[in-house]
């Protein structure tokens, strides 16, 4: 289908971004950010998505900060507009070098190479890669406002269902991965490779040599927001051999069991936590043989 | 015009070379502009919401789904399309070897394909035969069975590089 009707406005700076969101919206206005528009523009065509004003951010890739991908006191910082590609064809520090590895799971070539990386944050799907790296290496969300600029972390970021605490009125400037995960691994299952994941997993692993200190277990599709699983950190935290397949089965098991997975007639609850096992156990031998040598 | 335009836009677009100046509304997708408005229909419009892939064209050297572009947004951009491919009624090598390689059935995702894999060989010279199938899993056909596309793009690439397929 069409897009509904919409009036369509550049911004041409953060500021001005912020200055249209919030006098738009005093005028009675709905207006919604469109930047890379890779997931907006199929919710427009279905009109799930009905904004009666863009704002459109793609005069701010003039703008170096906001395509900008900088590492700096052990942190990756990713401009707003990074799009999936650049950070797919990125050389990156081996601590973030699953972000990379991650991009083939996003959508299709022509969808990496406008997507952006703030623009699916925001979007908050329950199964979108970025969304379970956020979660996996504690991304930090700076978003400015009219009240100026603020963080926020990304445990406190999903809200569930296409929902997050970035505000109608904000602007994500830039994203910040605080946590590095040399040893780490996400993959995922979709009916056909490029679509949308019926679940996917992503395990980051302490190691101390080839021993298991701890580490991250996050998945999506299990929940209306992406979520970490507490119960299979506990195992990994319990420590072991990397190598042991009796642990990637005991991480496995407390993943699949602790999930309480949504439950439709095309994808059941019970294939949703099979899905899970299988997935958890494959990311977390991938993330033991990271970074390869 | 038969309809009100809602917010129209006036836009200078580079496509294939050439400056065009339109006047649309903000929805018009970039697909429907170059069909409707430029008169270059070799760009496929097949699902409309990001899936198949008939109607990807170049931004910026990139392949990009023209329906998930408004035209509004790729002012300022260079925008190839399928009618950048022949010279002087001269297929390209890579619409030559579609063709020696029985690439196409019907035809309607063909555009789709040439402009991916146009973009896809100029990013990635050196592309091997798995990378091609990867890239070319972006777009739909219903004929092919896809064998003989990669077929004709890994051709392309090898003989572009001076080796044998």
């Amino acid at each position: 289908m069409k897009p509904a009707a919409f009036t369509y406005h550049r911004a041409h700076d953060v500021a001005d971004a912020v200055g249209l969101l919030t006098d738009l919206a005093a005028a009675g206005e709905d207006p919604k950010i469109i930047a890379g528009g890779q997931s907006l523009m199929p919710m427009m065509t279905f009109r799930l998505a009905r904004p009666s004003a863009l704002v459109d951010l793609g005069p701010l890739r003039r703008v170096p900060a906001m395509t900008a991908i900088r590492e700096e006191a052990g942190a990756l910082t990713l401009g707003a507009l990074v799009t999936h590609h650049a950070v797919e064809t990125a050389t990156l520090p081996a601590g973030f070098a699953v972000l990379a590895r991650a991009m083939r799971w996003v959508g299709h070539l022509p969808i990496r190479s406008r997507g952006t990386v703030a623009g699916s944050l925001v979007h908050g799907d329950a199964t979108a890669e970025w969304c379970l790296l956020a979660l996996l290496l504690d991304a930090v969300v700076v978003a400015e406002g009219p009240g100026g600029r603020r963080e926020i972390p990304a445990d406190e970021l999903f809200h569930g269902f296409y929902a997050t605490a970035v505000e109608p009125d904000e602007v994500v400037v830039e994203v910040r991965f605080t946590r590095p995960a040399p040893h780490a691994a996400l993959t995922e299952f979709a009916r056909r490779h490029g679509d949308f994941a019926i679940v996917d997993a992503a395990v980051a692993l302490d190691l101390d040599g080839d021993r298991v200190t701890g580490g991250r277990v996050v998945l999506g599709g299990v929940a209306p927001a992406p979520v970490r699983v507490p119960e299979a950190e506990a195992v990994l935290a319990a420590g072991g051999d990397a190598g042991d397949d009796a642990l990637v089965a005991a991480v496995a098991d407390a993943a699949a069991t602790a999930i309480d997975p949504p439950d439709d007639p095309q994808t059941t609850a019970t294939y949703r936590r099979r899905l899970t096992r299988t997935l958890v156990a494959d990311a977390c031998r991938q993330a033991a043989r990271e970074p390869q040598r | 015009m038969s309809h009100p335009v809602n917010d129209p836009h006036l836009l200078t677009l580079s496509v294939n070379d050439a400056e065009h100046e339109v006047v649309v509304e903000p929805r018009r997708t970039l697909a429907d502009v170059l069909r409707h408005d430029l008169r270059l229909t070799g760009t496929h419009v097949g699902c409309e919401h990001g899936v198949c892939g008939a109607c990807t064209v170049l931004i910026d050297g990139a392949p990009a789904r023209a329906c998930l572009v408004f035209a509004v947004q790729a002012e300022g951009a260079d925008v190839r399309t399928v009618e950048s491919l022949a010279r002087d009624g001269e297929l390209s090598d890579l619409q030559q070897a579609f063709g020696d390689h029985h690439a196409l059935q019907c035809g309607f995702c063909t555009p789709g394909f040439l402009m991916l894999a146009e973009g896809v060989l100029a990013e990635q010279p050196d592309a091997s035969r798995e990378d091609i199938r990867e890239a070319l899993s972006a777009n739909l056909c219903r004929c092919t069975g896809y064998q003989t596309i990669v077929d004709a793009v890994h051709a392309t690439a090898c003989s572009r590089r001076g080796t044998n397929a």
